[in-house]
């Protein structure tokens, strides 16, 4: 494992709470998140709130997207957007823009359970052939890895905090249930991200 | 001042209310208008793959605190009522829309011309602020006022522009 990358087939499936859990852990200098809709965001939100929390209600796709508008707005913040399989491979032309523009300070993290796991388990492209890394790779973000497990999931996460990016850090799932659920306030959500950010007194 | 044309304008007022970004999925009848910005380091400006995505950018920089406006045609705005419906209205962002309107006095294809009878009573339903540009003499007035409410309303709003004013050629 030390010599060869992991793949997805390599990776050993982690818990989605597990490593939200240990990715929320490791942000000290108010990094912005964005959510994807589903249990994506539900972790996040049960993972602790944060005012740099930006949890989506809807716009499926739009967690990278919405990620890489922040990232230009402030560059000096890294700005970290977790995304789910079947979100991303609704906009995955996301990746070709974030190849060609190269933003230093911004950061995906795709969790892969393989599954529209919220609708009822309807198996995506990733769980039959479809690499998210390595169509990250061919779409020109270069710094785009598998997590082989939780251990080097946490090894990426402190490479892609301390390295200029853009970087893809790709985690294969098991199924599980969310820890939470997102509250369903928009405008609230809105209002306390950008109080996070420094851009609403 | 800028050059009395419609884009020299836009150009001028856009960066008269610090809208830096402008995301867009390429038109040829912006094309005056997308040159000109990106001819203008003041801009950050680059395509993008679809209008949804570029609906998505624009939201997360005015929340990061930058604006923007996305640039499109008919055809991709009709790609956007689930975005426009599930971010920038109930989340209370002002998202600029600048499209221009294809499908009209002098459309040679059909699909245009349906698509762009879609646009109208999509952002009526949504209740998204829309004005369409027709006079050169009200494009400035129009834009910086729709900005303005845009802003103190945490609205989007929407700017359509008619062959009225950018001159379209027709199909002969």
């Amino acid at each position: 494992m030390n010599n060869q990358p992991a793949t997805r087939n390599t990776a050993k499936p982690v818990a989605r709470f597990d490593i939200t859990q240990r990715l929320v852990a490791k942000l000290h200098h108010d990094e912005a998140v964005i959510g994807g809709i589903g249990h994506t965001n539900f972790d996040l939100w049960a993972a602790g709130r944060r005012p740099q929390n930006f949890y989506m209600l809807g716009s499926m796709g739009l967690a990278i997207p919405i990620a890489l508008g922040v990232a230009i707005a402030q560059p000096q913040r890294r700005v970290i957007a977790l995304e789910g399989d079947g979100s991303l491979l609704m906009m995955l032309g996301c990746l070709t823009t974030i190849g060609a523009r190269q933003p230093e300070n911004l950061i995906i993290v795709v969790m892969d359970n393989g599954t529209y796991e919220i609708t009822g388990g309807q198996p995506t492209a990733s769980s039959q052939g479809a690499d998210l890394a390595a169509i990250a790779r061919g779409a020109g973000i270069a710094n785009s890895a598998w997590a082989a497990d939780e251990t080097h999931f946490e090894t990426l996460v402190d490479q892609a905090l301390a390295t200029p990016g853009p970087h893809l850090i790709a985690a294969r799932l098991t199924q599980a249930k969310p820890a939470g659920q997102t509250e369903r306030d928009p405008a609230q959500i809105r209002d306390r991200f950008m109080r996070g950010l420094g851009t609403k007194g | 001042m800028s050059e009395n044309t419609w884009h020299g304008i836009i150009h001028a007022t856009l960066k008269a209310h610090d809208v830096k970004l402008v995301p867009y999925v390429p038109d040829n009848v912006l094309r005056p208008l997308i040159e000109r910005i990106h001819a203008d380091p003041y801009f950050t400006a680059f395509a993008c793959t679809r209008e949804e995505e570029a609906v998505g950018i624009a939201a997360g920089a005015w929340m990061g605190g930058m604006r923007a406006v996305v640039l499109m045609q008919t055809s991709g705005f009709a790609t956007l009522a689930n975005v426009l419906a599930s971010l920038p209205v109930p989340f209370q962002i002002p998202v600029l829309l600048l499209v221009s309107e294809r499908g009209t006095l002098g459309e040679f294809n059909i699909g245009q011309a349906l698509v762009a009878r879609t646009m109208r009573p999509v952002l009526d339903s949504i209740a998204i602020e829309h004005h369409t540009l027709t006079r050169l003499d009200e494009v400035e007035f129009t834009v910086d006022r729709t900005i303005r409410q845009a802003v103190a309303t945490q609205q989007p709003a929407c700017l359509i522009l008619s062959p009225l004013l950018t001159g379209r050629k027709v199909f002969k």
